[in-house]
């Protein structure tokens, strides 16, 4: 009798194991198709996960299809969710086929996808041209060996988000928070006088710490890639960070454990805390998923680590690629740039997105001037203060361990650091060990 | 004459001459193999293939274009930090579900079996029915119970009792208190039924014997229940030991791929991690080459360990 449960016991067991991806969804969340259907254009397909984006290519799209009237494009515009698009991109291109024309790559995976024998088309004869007019830091992330792969969607200056609300009723005026000395001298202020802290800190995710630190002209690796996640400015700026929350009491862990879980954008458009240190283009998220705060929320420079230090870092980004396995690599390239590069691109990052655009020459055109929801909820000076913050932008250095950091800090570092209040320095140290160890020579 | 010698040589042709093809169809010989082919085939490509080129993948380095093979250096990396916080979590996951998943099933079946309870196929039912779930959906609905906030249903029922609230995601013990107990709830149903079939086989004789030689209802089950239903014991362990090995979901949904101090990460996840999130495939399959090690000595030990491979 033994025998026969044994043998029933390798059936559910195989039939298990041949449904290990139950629940899984290989279908995207969302298809859209754009331009003409008439059986003469040119298909092609994008991946992104982030819905917003798809309306660049829309519009863009519409422009190509008006200039080009003999090489017609229909865009077949799929979103996934995050883990799934990178994944199946990465297969795709590993094993040679099934991957789209174009697709989104974010900053922290795309180093990996440089491994090896980079997959992409290059784009170096629609960058390069238009270097004089751009932030050419923001080309660079996306570039290795002089080839330029990947087209930013913004410039990302991180910038400090007031709620001017709390901030008067504890007193404090925010044009005299210049060093992050007096941030937290004004988050005593804040913590005293009303019933909200005066930061959050994030632990699941790594905006605000990298922004502090490239502020600094620090990174997690140098030029050449070798990793520095452990070096002095990063560990002092993690123990100010501890500190915020332990030792002055002004920040507490972000609820949800980042700037971007649904339990933020709750305790923020109640008032939890009087300020958040994001990129520009989380402006989106505020018009979008915190409407108690229209009219209530002013942008200013991040303090500074010393008197005339960078006021700002590029954070985040998500750069488009041409994928070697189209058909119509001139094409695709030529719409991308219609999407990504073109003033008219620009215009629409800022007028559909509200990120900052990467090209300068729009900055004072009409279209970007002209008054948007934007300007309503934060006041109309957003382009004088990027300007004023553009020249002070570092570059950022990824490599194909940059995911593997991003790991290390979301679950290791900031857990042990920000949660748990261990030491801020064994907890780089142990990282960056368990980034060398796990790193491939 | 002539006629019949037509005849002749036309059965001839029709019964010395089968073709070959109705020689293959009426073969006894051919027919069991062809029979068993579609487990044969589908054991050769989907196991035996995939599992061959993963031990191949475990000493390569594979890059778009570039794949070269690298020795012994994937394994030699293996021993990080997170790997055994993989191993330790996966580890206590499989003895804690093992436990979980066996004792109270048993039990509750030995419940349901019993006439005296009212409602039976209502309880049957409803105790399956988890299993029909899709975890992904199950995962959201446990978050939503165990969300950090105070109103979340089990920071509410904690303060009721006039305890503190916890913020159950951040914690190594609560963590695997979410994880065991959305695995249990949602096997509980499939083991309670595998236990009620035994149960039902189980000879009424023995219990009359038993009744006779005056036992209690205790002795009966732990004399008479339980050596009855060692096989079936056997086989829910062994599912279970392969199955919380091989967990995955239970952590995804709670943390999607990244825990805080990676209290949820498990093997599995640790493979999706390296092999499939940092685009490190031979990594991945050395990991995945381990894992199948472990199941595979765990798997046998056991079944020696409790005489299932002894004869009746």
């Amino acid at each position: 009798m033994n025998r026969i449960y044994l043998g029933l016991a390798i059936i559910p067991a195989l039939v298990l194991a041949a449904c290990g991806g139950d629940g899984e969804e290989e279908d995207p969340e969302d298809t859209e198709v754009f331009g003409t259907d008439d059986g003469e254009a040119t298909e092609l397909t994008y991946w992104t996960f982030q819905q917003l984006h798809i309306d660049l290519f829309e519009s863009a799209v519409d422009r190509w299809n008006e200039e080009n009237p003999d090489d017609q494009v229909t865009l077949v515009a799929e979103v996934f969710p995050y883990d799934q698009m990178h994944n199946n991109l990465r297969l795709a291109l590993q094993s040679g086929e099934g991957a789209p024309d174009i697709a989104d790559i974010e900053i922290s995976e795309f180093g990996t996808f440089l491994e090896g024998e980079p997959q992409f088309e290059s784009m170096n004869e629609y960058v390069e041209p238009i270097f004089d007019d751009a932030v050419e830091e923001r080309f660079e992330i996306y570039a290795q060996d002089g080839e330029y792969y990947g087209t930013p969607y913004h410039i990302g200056a991180t910038v400090m988000y007031y709620n001017t609300e709390i901030m008067d009723e504890a007193g404090v005026d925010i044009d005299s928070i210049e060093t992050w000395d007096d941030y937290v001298e004004a988050g005593q202020q804040v913590v005293n006088n009303t019933d909200s802290m005066m930061a959050t800190v994030e632990t699941e995710d790594d905006f605000g710490y990298w922004a502090m630190v490239s502020q600094q002209g620090s990174d997690f690796f140098d030029e050449n890639g070798d990793l520095t996640l452990d070096n002095g400015i990063n560990i002092s700026t993690l123990q100010f960070l501890q500190d915020m929350v332990y030792e002055h009491e002004i920040a507490e862990p972000a609820p949800g454990g980042e700037h971007h879980a649904e339990e933020f954008y709750g305790y923020m458009n109640d008032g939890g805390a009087a300020s958040v240190l994001m990129p520009m283009w989380y402006m989106g998220r505020f018009t979008d998923y915190m409407e108690d705060l229209e009219g209530k929320i002013e942008i200013r420079p991040m303090p500074t680590w010393e008197e005339g230090g960078n006021r700002t870092a590029g954070m985040g980004g998500t750069g488009t690629v041409v994928t070697n396995q189209t058909e119509n690599p001139e094409l695709a390239k030529g719409l991308m740039s219609e999407a990504k590069i073109s003033e008219e691109a620009n215009i629409a990052l800022w007028t559909d997105l509200g990120f900052d655009p990467p090209r300068y020459s729009v900055w004072d055109s009409e279209e970007v001037l002209e008054d948007n929801q934007f300007y309503q909820f934060f006041g109309d000076d957003i382009f004088d203060l990027l300007a004023e913050l553009t020249d002070e932008v570092e570059a950022l250095n990824v490599t194909p361990d940059t995911a593997s950091v991003a790991n290390e800090l979301n679950t290791n570092v900031f857990n042990e650091a920000i949660r748990n209040e261990g030491d801020p320095e064994r907890a780089l140290n142990d990282a960056a060990e368990a980034v060398r160890s796990g790193a491939t020579d | 004459m002539e006629k019949t010698t037509e005849i002749k040589t036309k059965q001839d042709r029709l019964y010395t001459k089968p073709s070959l093809w109705s020689k293959i169809k009426t073969s006894k010989r051919i027919a069991p193999y062809v029979f068993v082919s579609p487990f044969i085939i589908s054991f050769l490509v989907l196991f035996l293939y995939p599992m061959i080129q993963a031990f191949i993948m475990s000493f390569q380095s594979i890059l778009p274009g570039q794949v070269t093979f690298v020795g012994l250096s994937n394994y030699e990396r293996l021993l990080t930090p997170n790997f055994y916080t993989a191993l330790q979590n996966t580890t206590i996951y499989v003895i804690l579900t093992v436990i979980i998943l066996v004792v109270i099933p048993l039990i509750l079946a030995t419940f349901l079996n019993s006439r005296l309870l009212k409602f039976r196929n209502l309880f049957r039912a409803s105790l399956f029915l988890p299993a029909l779930t899709s975890v992904i959906v199950a995962g959201v609905i446990f978050r939503m119970i165990f969300a950090e906030s105070d109103a979340a249903v089990a920071n509410a029922t904690l303060e009721f009792f006039g305890f503190e609230p916890l913020e159950w995601r951040y914690g190594s013990v609560t963590a695997m208190f979410l994880m065991v107990t959305l695995a249990s709830w949602r096997w509980m149903g499939v083991n309670v039924l595998y236990f009620l079939a035994a149960l039902q086989n189980v000879s009424e004789e023995l219990y009359e014997a038993a009744d006779i030689d005056g036992a209690t209802a205790i002795q009966k089950f732990f004399y008479v229940t339980l050596p009855s239903l060692k096989p079936v014991i056997i086989f829910v362990s062994t599912i279970s030991i392969i199955n919380g090995f091989r967990m995955f979901e239970e952590s995804f949904v709670f943390w999607e791929t990244s825990s805080p101090g990676n209290i949820g990460l498990t093997i599995v996840g640790y493979i999706y991690q390296e092999g499939i999130s940092q685009n490190d495939l031979g990594f991945g399959a050395a990991i995945g080459v381990v894992l199948l090690l472990i199941i595979f000595i765990i798997t046998i030990l056991q079944l020696k360990f409790v005489g299932a491979f002894k004869d009746d």
